[in-house]
């Protein structure tokens, strides 16, 4: 068990550097959410399960998906695939 | 402008000589004064060239082609930044190195609080989860603290985002659901299984709260989570049959005010050893542990409505 908390640990480290690099917002978002599912299952192992449900039901669903809403409000998704029509 | 006095009663009052002197028409050493209201100073540039009057001089003082010195002292600074951070970066890892192991005996945590709240928390509280019986019955008072600071967030998006008039929230601009395929079929379907048990699982949460993990938080995240869920596959206008403004004002204003009676209730008549009236119950029932189960029901409530209510107002300016 250990070992696997080990394992979780570098990806939650390998996450937060991740974010700080992503040049594409998209990206680090979802990056952003995969650190909030980590942290969840480091929760439980720590023998925390209530923090463990509201880290997955705030950090991984809603604040992703508030970025996700003001990411399309100031158009910072959406010309991205324009962008990518125009290349086509 | 609407007075219950006419005008010459109006000029007696303290209120008019106030409003006078304010507007500065009349000084008291220098009687009528040819003043009027002051208009706000207004610039006949627009906003864009303004900006582009700046974006032209900040282009002139940091010329770095020219500069020799900003170029260098660009350099110098982006080297001193990274210095910084892994200094700050070793500082706090050499700090982390010398805390206690986690789990071991001799921590500095395990003092005396946390045994009474082991020791004595089923027989003061009623809860079998003891986490759930500190927070909403030792530290009630700072649950209700935190609960406010959700109610007073949703407050200040409200002022920022909410549009007052539905003529105005039509506009295309502001439901960006618009530009979405309307009936994704997929997505739908996924919602037509998934939203009832999120939100039963949700329910059972808050309910189960005393006796098992999770509680108010957790449950009222999980139900936000399935109405927003329910609102991206089905749109807005099914979602205001059953939660509209009227309802989200009523509920979120009732749970936090009940909250508030509660926990007064219970810390002037139950705490300091004055006769508790209200019964722990057997502790593993769901009627149990006194306040616990509705505090964590008001609780549900006002996050559930939070969640909503962000995702609503980022959305479409309203809810």
């Amino acid at each position: 068990m250990d070992y696997f908390m080990y394992i979780l640990l570098f990806f939650l480290v390998v996450c937060a550097v991740a974010v700080s690099f992503t040049k594409n917002l998209l990206n680090a978002v979802l990056v952003f959410m995969s650190y909030s599912l980590i942290m969840s299952i480091v929760w439980i192992l720590l023998e925390s399960p209530d923090l463990a449900i509201t880290e997955a039901a705030v950090g991984a669903g809603v604040t992703s998906i508030l970025f996700f809403v003001t990411l399309k409000k100031i158009e910072a998704i959406r010309k991205e695939n324009k962008d990518e029509q125009t290349e086509k | 402008m609407s007075r219950l006095k006419n005008d010459e009663e109006y000029a007696k009052t303290k209120a008019f000589h106030f409003f006078r002197w304010m507007k500065g028409t009349k000084d008291p050493y220098l009687d009528e004064v040819e003043m009027q209201p002051g208009v706000p100073y207004q610039d006949s540039l627009t906003l864009e060239e303004i900006m582009a009057q700046e974006q032209q001089t900040m282009e002139k003082v940091y010329d770095t082609k020219t500069n020799k010195w900003i170029a260098f002292f660009n350099k110098v600074y982006s080297v001193c930044s990274v210095l910084f951070c892994l200094v700050l970066a070793g500082i706090m890892l050499y700090m982390v190195a010398s805390l206690p192991r986690f789990g071991t005996v001799d921590r500095p945590i395990n003092n005396e609080v946390p045994q009474v709240y082991i020791e004595n928390g089923i027989q003061d509280t009623g809860a079998v989860n003891i986490v759930t019986g500190m927070i909403l019955n030792y530290r009630a008072f700072d649950t209700f603290g935190e609960t406010c600071v959700l109610f007073i967030a949703t407050t200040c998006v409200m002022v920022l985002l909410m549009k007052e008039e539905e003529k105005i929230r039509a506009d295309k601009s502001l439901n960006d659901r618009l530009y979405e395929p309307k009936n994704d079929v997929i997505l739908q379907n996924v919602a037509f299984v998934l939203v009832p048990i999120v939100f039963i699982f949700g329910i059972y949460v808050i309910l189960n709260g005393h006796l098992s993990p999770g509680g108010g938080f957790s449950g009222g995240a999980m139900i936000g989570a399935g109405m927003i869920l329910y609102v991206s596959a089905y749109g807005f206008d099914k979602m205001q049959k059953f939660f509209n403004e009227n309802t989200y004002k009523v509920v979120k204003v009732a749970a936090l005010c009940t909250y508030c009676v509660v926990i007064t209730y219970y810390l002037f008549m139950g705490a300091n050893d004055f006769n508790n009236h209200i019964s722990l119950g057997v502790p593993g029932m769901i009627f149990s542990a006194g306040i616990i189960l509705w505090l964590n029901i008001f609780v549900g409530i006002e996050v559930a409505c939070t969640m909503y209510a962000f995702y609503a107002l980022f959305r479409r300016g309203g809810l």
